[in-house]
């Protein structure tokens, strides 16, 4: 089974997020980037189906130079070859366009990319991709099993979760669950050295254009100070809620 | 030329979402100088979808939709697009609807934009307000596609009343067969779903251990709100991963949250930040989860907890 794990690249969860060029692209001076955590246990998975299926592992981005630090580390989680497609993201539609030629081009049984990447959160790529490539599609999902050109997975729904039968090829939108936190592999230092060794293949873009652009970007009001209720005044807070907040 | 509006329904009901997405269509249309197309699949009265400012119903009624299927529901909603002539097509963000929007997306070459939360600040170009960075902040995009895809946040825009009434005609479609079959649907029916909910009720590490967790239920019967964890939480196995909200859980964007023995992490307030009114309970007058909060009790969850659920039944049957 050849996997390609789709790698976002996205600021570290505690990142701060301002925005310059009048408020039009992202800030990134001081941000810690990473891989999307969706898609960190969407690697560790396909890991398990390596080393337990013995399944090729690929990872690709969509972006500049810069993505490489990230592409690095999922080399040193243990991907076997590293792919960037050397375009600026810019759209959902755009990435998945891109991804689509890398998949056909490279013949991927299984897809696995993340239910939503923590930046643009646009849970658009995957199924996107899915339908470029005329694959399966599955999002949101939370354990997946593969047994020859067969798949079961599972999926979050609204309230609880449901089970689905389908075929490769296949691409997923996983999140927590398809593996546990505690499985997560923090890159060892003989991973570390080896994924220096390993190929990152820089590819040119096809050229997609986009469906979509952005304006400006724009923070929340500040809040305002809190209104602090005694432990012993109960009362009061219920009839805040009800009263002003409105919301009982 | 109309709006098309996907009207979610469960065991052939409307969700709340249903209107709200309606409402937002008719929002759309006045600005448009259109009207309003609602489908509706397998639901056995639609008449109320016209006080939402719906024009016509276009009624889907086959076994074969028995069971809601991204790739099926896709190609109904884009046959339906195609047959109205529509230039905007709105949905919800319910796990369904982000699951089917990108596929529609790809085959209606309609640029698709989630997330947003306000009525279009332009229609040409067609400009809407989505959220980023998980809460932390807005992006005003265009849609630059002849059709266009507005995944609208529930909880965002609200239900707006019309005293207009629908027509209904039925619509059938050819089913398009999908590669991906449900093989069990496993899902609490007597409980709010935290996608649904008004009011949540959330509590983290605060609470020592899963055995303490009877007086969160409570507090959430009392309310009709969904129960929700901080990670750790859900980590530790004290909860349910299906109840852990945040950054890496699910998105709560409620009008209501109660935030228990909770720090208040920025990955945890990412995700329930667009919770209009949030109240939280911490020992400590410290916890950063003050800052973001409306209102605030500094106090013991063991003795704070009880009375609240104490003051709101007195408060319920005051007002019953
Ligand atoms: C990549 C990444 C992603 C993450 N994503 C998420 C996410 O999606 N969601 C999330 O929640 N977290 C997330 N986290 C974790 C987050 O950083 C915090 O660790 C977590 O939110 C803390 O949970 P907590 O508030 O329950 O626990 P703690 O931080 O331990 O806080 C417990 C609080 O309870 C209070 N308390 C103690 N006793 C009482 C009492 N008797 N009565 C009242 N209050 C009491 C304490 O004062 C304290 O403020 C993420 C972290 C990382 C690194
Ligand atoms: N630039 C990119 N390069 C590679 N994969 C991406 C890129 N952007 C998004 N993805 C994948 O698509 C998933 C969903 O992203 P999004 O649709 O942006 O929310 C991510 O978790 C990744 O797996």
């Amino acid at each position: 089974m050849k996997i390609l794990v789709c790698i976002s690249h996205v600021p570290d969860t505690t990142s701060k997020i301002n925005f310059t060029d009048g408020d039009t692209k992202f800030d990134t001076n001081g941000v810690q980037f990473v891989i999307n955590p969706n898609d960190e246990f969407g690697l560790t998975r396909a890991m398990w189906f390596k080393e337990k299926q013995g399944a090729s592992v690929d990872v690709v981005n969509v972006g500049g130079p810069e993505t490489e630090p990230t592409l690095r580390k999922a080399l040193a989680i243990g991907a076997d070859t590293a792919i960037r497609v050397n375009a600026e993201a810019k759209d959902g539609y755009q990435v998945a366009k891109e991804l689509a030629k890398v998949v056909k081009d490279g013949g991927y049984d299984l897809v696995i990319a993340g239910r939503e990447s923590i930046d643009y959160n646009g849970a658009m790529v995957p199924g996107m991709l899915a339908e470029m490539v005329d694959a399966n599609f599955v999002t949101n999902c939370i354990s997946l099993e593969v047994d020859g050109t067969n798949a079961k997975a599972v999926r979050e729904i609204d309230g609880g979760k449901e089970s689905v039968s389908t075929t490769l090829p296949l691409v997923i939108g996983g999140q927590k669950g398809l593996v546990e936190e505690s499985d997560l592999r923090i890159p060892n230092m003989r991973g570390i050295m080896m994924a220096r060794k390993k190929p990152l293949n820089v590819v040119e873009p096809n050229g997609a254009s986009t469906e979509t652009g952005t304006v400006k970007f724009e923070k929340p009001a500040p809040k305002g100070e809190v209104t602090l209720v005694a432990p012993d005044n109960l009362d009061e807070l219920v009839n805040l809620l009800h009263n002003e907040a409105k919301v009982i | 030329m109309s709006i098309l509006v996907y009207t979610e329904s469960e065991n052939g009901t409307f969700k709340k979402a249903a209107f709200e997405v309606a409402s937002y269509a008719k929002a759309v249309a006045d600005q448009m100088g259109t009207s309003v197309t609602a489908v509706a699949v397998n639901v056995n009265d639609t008449s109320e979808l016209g006080k939402y400012g719906v024009d016509k119903v276009l009624n889907v009624s086959n076994d074969g939709l028995a069971k809601f299927n991204a790739k099926s529901y896709a190609s109904v909603l884009s046959q339906a697009a195609k047959q109205e002539g529509s230039k905007v097509v709105v949905l919800s963000q319910s796990a369904d609807s982000k699951y089917l929007a990108p596929l529609l997306s790809v085959s209606l070459d309609a640029g698709y934009a989630s997330n947003v939360v306000a009525a279009p600040t332009s229609t040409s170009p067609f400009t809407v307000k989505r959220t980023a960075f998980t809460n932390k902040a807005f992006n005003f995009t265009t849609i630059d596609t002849d059709i266009k895809i507005v995944g609208v946040s529930n909880n965002s825009f609200g239900l707006v009343e019309n005293s207009a009434s629908a027509s209904s005609e039925d619509f059938s479609p050819e089913i398009t067969s999908s590669g991906v079959t449900v093989e069990s649907v496993d899902k609490v029916t007597d409980k709010v779903t935290i996608a649904d909910a008004e009011i949540v009720v959330s509590a983290g590490r605060g609470l020592k251990g899963p055995e303490n967790w009877g007086m969160v239920e409570e507090l959430a019967d009392v309310l009709g709100a969904a129960t929700a964890c901080s990670k750790p939480v859900s980590d530790l196995g004290w909860r349910p991963h299906s109840e852990h909200v945040g950054q890496t859980g699910k998105p709560v964007a409620s009008n209501l949250y109660i935030a228990i023995g909770i720090s208040g992490a920025i990955q945890h307030l990412a995700g329930i930040n667009a919770s209009k009114v949030k109240v939280v309970i911490n020992t400590d007058p410290e916890a950063p989860f003050f800052k973001a909060a409306d209102y605030g009790v500094v106090g013991d969850a063991f003795e704070v907890v009880p009375q609240l659920i104490e003051k709101l039944k007195a408060f319920k049957a005051a007002n019953a």
